[in-house]
């Protein structure tokens, strides 16, 4: 493509969908990804379109906003993401005060909960351990199939005069005067004046290109994947302590159960969560763990076969909020990264916030929190 | 010196040589069809061998999801198709 308004470097879901809306927007988008579609962590998750793990503040409001976005991209794209508003039961095994609490303050900004004893938690998941007995049900999380929803996304922005050029690893940022002017890749050389850092966990080996800095991190997880069953799981069911797991900082490993059926019919078990940098080594004994942790949910998995896991890194920033907006430093150099766990639920309304923060319009929320500039300016 | 059993596959008596795998009798058998997908209503075969991909995964004497690549025949077993 000659003269792109607008180079969007990785095919990730967070990527694609600001290519998408940059492209509703009127601007000529080109796509480059070091890989395929869905290469890095769009294509190592579950599909989690969650509000039910967000505390209330900035990531909750950008998480209420994308989810309904998510029902929107799917009807302008036309083709199906296996999106499903399955919605989420959040159990607690033990004291459930901090659940509860936690609900309460959720439903007073925009989260719809609904606040479940025993009978009712058995009604909602007849398979559940018969010893819970206290949970909250969260009727707008939803799921997604994000691998296939990133491909019909970037085919579409294709149809709609957009370009992608894919296995083009970005070697350098051309920056002349403060401010961008185009990128060097193993494919070529594509000059624009708008440049979308969509690269996830590694964004801040990307900002580096351009002489500035990211704190963007990995934080590994595994998930396991069981055989096609009969369908026993019916929301996306987790244990609180998953809230917790997710707002940490500590390095160390933590694990939490969360278990979820798929229209394919296979259920997916989770979640860990550590940061041993791009190790990407299976470790048996993690797996052991959500494993035993899923099983004590869900009894009847025990006889459930697992078909293979997988694992991913997560793009951790360190106050667990992702980095939407113009480069501290770097004119024309926008970032959208960093979402964590969160990134396939939180990409349509960052997309939409980036696409409003580059076309100077106002937008649904204030962005303020999500701001680079917040980790504090690289000196020159 | 081989000695031939006999399994069923949906009813149909299979004579297979011992030590022989589920999938490799009923290829041998020309079975080829070992399932059918609950979607696409799409045949489904061998397609890894090895037991990686678990297209091959059939019903034996009543338990689901067997990997029929892995698994060795033996006399009178009941091999169905899996749904």
């Amino acid at each position: 493509m000659k003269n792109p308004d607008a180079i969007v470097i990785g095919a990730g879901i967070v990527g694609a969908s600001s290519a998408l809306s940059l492209t509703n927007a009127g601007l000529k988008v080109l796509v480059i990804d070091r890989g395929a579609v869905s290469s890095g962590t769009t294509g190592a998750g579950e599909g989690n379109i969650l509000v039910s793990d967000k505390d209330p503040g900035p990531e909750l409001a950008l998480a209420l906003h994308s989810r309904n976005l998510w029902f929107e991209m799917q009807d302008d794209v036309g083709d199906s993401f296996e999106l499903e508003a399955k919605g989420g039961v959040v159990v607690a095994r033990r004291d459930d005060g901090p659940l509860m609490k936690l609900a309460s303050e959720q439903s007073q900004h925009g989260v719809m909960i609904e606040k479940c004893n025993q009978s009712r938690l058995h009604e909602l998941e007849p398979y559940l351990h018969p010893d819970i007995s206290s949970g909250v049900f969260y009727p707008q999380d939803a799921q997604c199939q994000p691998m296939l929803a990133a491909a019909h996304v970037i085919r579409t922005v294709v149809q709609r005069g957009g370009e992608f050029i894919s296995q083009a690893k970005v070697t350098r940022i051309n920056v002349e005067n403060g401010a961008v002017t185009g990128i060097e890749t193993t494919r070529g050389t594509f000059n624009a004046p708008i440049i979308v850092n969509a690269t996830g966990t590694w964004a801040g080996e990307l900002a580096e290109l351009a002489g500035s800095h990211l704190p963007i991190a990995p934080r590994k997880g595994f998930i396991l994947v069981t055989e096609p069953t009969k369908k026993y799981i019916f929301h996306k069911v987790y244990d609180s302590d998953y809230v917790a797991n997710v707002a940490s900082s500590d390095a160390d490993l933590q694990t939490s159960t969360v278990v979820e059926g798929t229209r394919s019919g296979t259920i997916l078990i989770g979640a860990s969560r550590e940061r041993v940098g791009f190790d990407g080594a299976m470790n048996y004994e993690i797996l052991r763990t959500l494993a035993a942790q899923a099983t004590s949910l869900f009894p009847v998995l025990r006889d459930v076969q697992l078909l293979r896991a997988y694992r991913g890194f997560r793009p951790y920033a360190p106050d667990h909020l992702p980095v939407i907006g113009q480069d501290a430093k770097v004119k024309g150099l926008w970032h959208s990264a960093g979402h964590e766990g969160a990134g396939i639920g939180l990409a349509p309304g960052s997309a939409a916030l980036i696409t409003d923060a580059i076309l100077g319009r106002d937008s649904f929320m204030d962005a303020a929190a999500f701001s680079p500039a917040r980790f504090g300016r690289v000196k020159s | 010196m081989t000695h031939t059993i006999t399994f069923t596959f949906n009813g149909n008596a299979i004579q297979c040589e011992e030590g022989q795998s589920i999938a490799a009798a009923l290829i041998n058998s020309n079975q080829r069809e070992l399932r059918r997908t609950r979607f696409g209503d799409e045949p489904r075969s061998i397609f890894c061998g090895i037991g990686i991909c678990f297209d091959c995964v059939v019903l034996i004497n009543g338990v689901a999801n067997q990997r029929s690549c892995l698994v060795e025949a033996h006399d009178g077993m009941i091999v169905e198709s899996a749904q």
